[in-house]
């Protein structure tokens, strides 16, 4: 590159801001969805992203708003169905970035169909799932991810329901790439953000979000100061499972049992060593979903939970479309009017 | 021996058995034969509603009723001049289908004590002893016996000898009707390529089943039907799923788009994907979702795309579709969305036909949410409308419906071979790249068509946001302001009803403005309809034709038109649907006449009908 050259492209750089629209953010002061929209903003600059190469699809909620803020192109579809949307886009533009925002009712109630077989299919596109545990836009009911006994406005004495475990549901859903981060650590999301973008497939983060109109401090003991040290597991590929105040305490696995040791009497050689491509350890690993109040509760893990290369279905589409014209020739409009069978009439 | 011919104008065969019986094949063998020897044709088979009902029963009976002719033929017929049953079941089932007199081809291998218990009929039951039988011709033949007479010396298992006893019974109608063997044998040939046995047995067979007519003597005379008087040219035959599937990809071709078709498996609509998989060297994008919704939004993320994004489904699965059908409407995103109409409510019954989704693809939707309507009204016309639907959905970047149903959807008859260049053109536009220092883009701008600009992602300089949120006029932002949401309703209506300047006025199919009664009808009824009222003109009545395709707009002079007529007749296989329409539209008292047993309308129930509202005061 020549110098002239350098100078050009600082120049044309684009800000954070630049990926911001004219239209003003609507959700409530305080809302995690703030943290997330800048944090994205902040990515996109970082890798100087094409706004004109870039898509946002969306479904309905709070969350779902999402792209109306970005200067990218834009989708705000219907409850649930992002994922649908999406997947024709990329089975006929795979040149587009496109990234898929949900929200855990969207996602997991109206949606869950959509959101299993998209990730079985692995397209290539990147899926932040703004997990408040509860129905943000609609005021405050209890949502799929909300813990049992969750007192709402629809379940006034206790939700009856069990919670769904996303990525664990994920990692059934056979997912290429799964991650947590939280809005209250935007550097840890921004990393995963980054990674995710990386991934050649469908990358999955799960981010925990604070609606503190409707379901205030849901995720305080992850996220604050005075409880995180023993809550949060923040892992990293090749590193021991270590977590605690202090960094004090770990993780072992005694068969498949994971146990939680006290450092001060285990070398962190003994420790479990995250291994991202470990399909079995990522399954013990997003079954860490404790309750956090609950006595010997294992810690919550932020990070890469597992990554997998596997072909995406559009790719696949597209090499199916080449062998059969490679084997059929291009398709000749007169022959398959005329089909195989003709009679004449003189 | 050399038989006497005998020369008629029409007939009608209804071949009957069980799905194994090989039915559908045996009735598709004799229509591509009666194609090659210039018969026009049309044909109507008739599924029972499980793949495999239990076998030799009354719910197991499958049907294929051909109707060919040396005049124009434009229906199935009605009741048939020849019933060939395979079984018991398929007698019981279908003798109310033969014609008073009519000629019954029985194989009594397959009313022996087993199947006549199948059959829920007496086990002593004979052929002869029937007393319901008495003023029929009937044909005994012991099929299996004699294939595996014929196939004795080839060591073929006991099944597949059973298997090939359709040809024989095809080679005796071969003979029947003085056909040639050739088009099944190169059928054959190529069915069971590089499987010699299979292919020297099954040729075998039929011939066994010609020479069979030949030297039994119970046929004393062979029935000869001539070539009709049919426009010349190059014709194949086609079926109405088959026809629309071309369509989608000659209007892809045409336009310039890649085709991406988004859908989830349904009778009787998914004959149109398996076609459609088939010819992906054409770049067709064939997408098989986990669901109908999924279908459709997929169908529109390619829309948005850039590629001409379609859906199908019957009823079942169009209502499933409704919300994101409106979300089409908002978005204003070129979309074709295929409804192959089945019996209803419910899953009702999916292997038989009705036109009862009309009201529901008009105005099946939350909101104010108004789609295009194009209606198919034969097997070939499948093509047209399909081909129409798209080129509407492209010029004017809208949702369309396009209607087919169950009865044109697996109907065939003969269609003139096109040629890619006969096809009108279809233009489509994207919005251009914009510099930056170009006026801002406008979204929710509109052209002389009222259409929005097609701005796909990945455009320089357009990128933008839309959603189901009401947006703006002209700028696409979100905006709740009401006397903006009245202005976008009536801008999505109005840009519906301009189409009615971009299609052709509606013309008598026959009669004349003036004539006592006006029939007016729409969708797979039009062969019925076509047919009835000619006989009744031909006999001196004074009554018109008029056939609806564009069911939404409908044509502007539709109006003017129907005041010609003192009286309108609207047949429809429901209970009365497009006749609200016509009521509301123009205020005209169109008299329903209605038929919804999951079956199309008979010529004869029809001129009944007809003959008495014309005498009527
Ligand atoms: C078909 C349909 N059903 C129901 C709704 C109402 N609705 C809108 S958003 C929502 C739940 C949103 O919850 P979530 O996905 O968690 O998003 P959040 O608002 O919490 O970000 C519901 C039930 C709708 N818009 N569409
Ligand atoms: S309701 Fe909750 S999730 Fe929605 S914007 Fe307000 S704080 Fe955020
Ligand atoms: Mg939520």
């Amino acid at each position: 590159m020549t110098e002239e050259t350098i100078v050009k492209s600082t120049e044309g750089k684009l800000a954070a801001k630049d990926y911001a629209t004219d239209q003003d953010v609507r959700w409530c002061p305080g809302c995690g969805d703030y943290s997330i929209l800048k944090q994205v903003q902040s990515v996109f600059a970082e890798l100087q992203l094409d706004r004109d190469e870039t898509v946002f699809i969306s479904g309905i909620g709070c969350s779902s708003r999402f792209p109306y803020y970005m200067n990218t192109y834009g989708m705000h579809s219907i409850h649930g169905r992002a994922p649908a949307f999406a997947s024709g886009l990329r089975s006929i533009n795979p040149d587009l970035n496109v990234w898929v925002i949900t929200g855990d009712g969207d996602s997991m109630s109206i949606g869950g169909n959509h959101f299993i077989h998209m990730l079985r299919r692995n397209f290539n596109m990147n899926v932040l799932l703004f997990n408040n545990q509860i129905y943000g836009l609609t005021k405050g009911q209890y949502s799929p991810t909300s813990e049992q006994g969750k007192v709402t406005k629809s379940s006034p004495i206790g939700s009856l329901d069990h919670p769904f475990n996303p990525l664990a549901l994920a990692l059934g859903a056979d997912s290429t790439f799964i991650a947590r981060s939280m809005d209250r650590d935007p550097k840890h999301m921004r990393a995963l953000l980054l990674r995710a973008e990386q991934h050649h497939g469908t990358s999955l983060v799960e981010i925990y979000q604070n609606c503190n109109i409707f379901n205030d401090g849901a995720f305080f003991t992850f996220t604050e100061k005075e409880t995180k040290g023993d809550t949060v597991l923040y892992i990293e590929q090749g590193k021991p499972l270590v977590f605690g105040a202090n960094n004090d305490k770990g993780i072992k696995l005694d068969g498949f049992k994971p146990v939680i040791v006290d450092l001060k009497d285990n070398s962190a050689n003994d420790l479990w060593i995250h291994d991202e491509t470990d399909r079995v350890k990522a399954s013990i690993l997003t079954r860490f979903f404790d309750d956090p109040a609950k006595e010997g509760a294992l810690p919550r893990p932020f990070g890469v939970f597992y990554v997998e290369q596997r072909d995406n279905y559009e790719d696949a589409l597209i090499a199916q479309l080449n062998k059969s014209i490679e084997i059929k020739g291009s398709g000749n409009l007169d022959a398959l009017l005329r089909g195989n069978n003709t009679w004449e009439i003189k | 021996m050399t038989a006497v011919k005998e020369i008629k104008e029409v007939v009608t065969i209804l071949f009957a058995g069980d799905s194994g019986d090989g039915i559908q094949l045996t009735g598709g063998q004799f229509t591509d034969t009666a194609a090659l020897m210039g018969n026009d044709i049309s044909t109507f088979p008739n599924f029972p509603a499980e793949i495999r009902a239990p076998i030799g029963t009354v719910a197991g009976v499958s049907g294929f009723q051909i109707n060919f002719g040396s005049v124009e033929i434009f229906t199935p017929g009605d009741q048939c001049d020849v019933l060939v049953v395979m079984n018991a079941a398929a007698l019981k089932v279908n003798l109310k289908n033969l014609k008073k007199g009519g000629v019954i081809i029985a194989n009594i291998s397959g009313f022996d004590k087993r199947n006549l218990r199948l059959a829920k009929m007496d086990e002593e039951y004979t052929i002869q002893d029937d007393k319901k039988l008495e003023g029929y011709k009937i044909h005994e033949v012991d099929v299996s016996k004699v294939t595996r007479e014929t196939l004795k010396d080839s060591g073929m298992g006991t099944k597949s000898v059973e298997r090939s006893k359709n040809m024989f019974v095809l080679g005796f109608l071969y003979w029947m009707y003085d056909r040639s063997l050739e088009s099944t044998i190169t059928f054959i040939e190529s069915k069971f390529k590089g499987k010699q046995d299979l292919i020297d047995t099954n040729i075998q067979v039929l011939k066994a089943g010609y020479n069979y007519g030949e030297t039994c003597e119970a046929f004393p005379t062979q029935v000869e039907v001539k070539p009709a008087d049919i426009e010349k040219g190059v014709y194949r035959n086609i079926i109405g799923n088959e026809a629309a599937a071309i369509g989608l990809i000659a209007a892809a071709k045409k336009s310039g788009l890649e085709l991406f078709y988004g859908t989830y498996p349904i009778t009787p609509a998914s004959d149109i994907l398996h076609t459609l998989s088939k010819h992906k060297n054409f770049g067709v994008k064939t997408y098989q979702a986990e669901d109908e919704i999924a279908a459709i939004c997929s169908a529109m993320g390619a829309s948005y795309g850039g590629a001409l994004g379609i859906t199908a489904s019957s009823g079942p699965g169009i209502a499933l579709k409704g919300e994101a059908i409106g979300l089409a409407v908002s978005l204003e995103l070129p979309l074709v969305i295929i409804n192959v109409q089945r019996g209803g409510p419910s899953t009702g019954l999916p292997t038989k036909t009705e036109q009862s989704d009309l009201l529901q693809v008009m105005y099946g939707r939350n909101g104010e949410a108004p789609v295009p309507i194009i209606a198919a009204q034969s097997p070939t016309d499948c093509f047209d409308a399909a081909y129409e639907a798209c080129r509407i959905a492209i010029e004017h970047v809208t949702p369309v419906f396009f209607l087919s149903d169950g009865y044109i959807a697996n109907g065939s008859e003969p269609w003139k071979v096109l040629k890619g260049e006969d096809l009108p053109s279809i233009t489509a536009t994207f919005a251009p790249e914009r510099k930056e220092e170009d006026a801002p883009f406008l979204p929710y701008s509109r052209n002389e068509k009222l259409a929005r600009p097609w701005a796909i992602p990945g455009t320089k300089g357009l990128a933008h946001r839309i959603g189901g949120i009401e947006k703006e006029n002209l700028t696409g932002n979100i905006s709740y302001d009401p006397d903006n949401h009245e202005l976008m309703t009536k801008l999505r209506q109005a840009k519906v009803d301009k189409i009615a300047d971009f299609i052709p006025e509606q013309q008598l199919d026959n009669g004349n403005e003036g004539d006592k009664l006006l029939v007016l009808s729409w969708g797979s009824t039009y062969g019925v309809v076509k047919t009835a009222v000619k006989e009744l003109r031909e006999e001196g009545k004074s009554l018109a034709h008029a056939h609806v395709r564009y069911m939404n707009p409908l044509p502007k002079n539709l109006g003017a038109l129907l005041s010609k007529f003192d009286k309108v007749l609207m047949p429809e296989m429901n209970n009365g649907q497009f006749v609200k329409i016509i009521r509301d539209k123009f205020l005209v008292p169109a008299i329903p006449y209605n038929k919804v047993q999951g079956l199309p309308f008979f010529t004869h129930e029809l001129k009944d009908k007809i003959t008495e509202v014309l005498n009527a005061k």
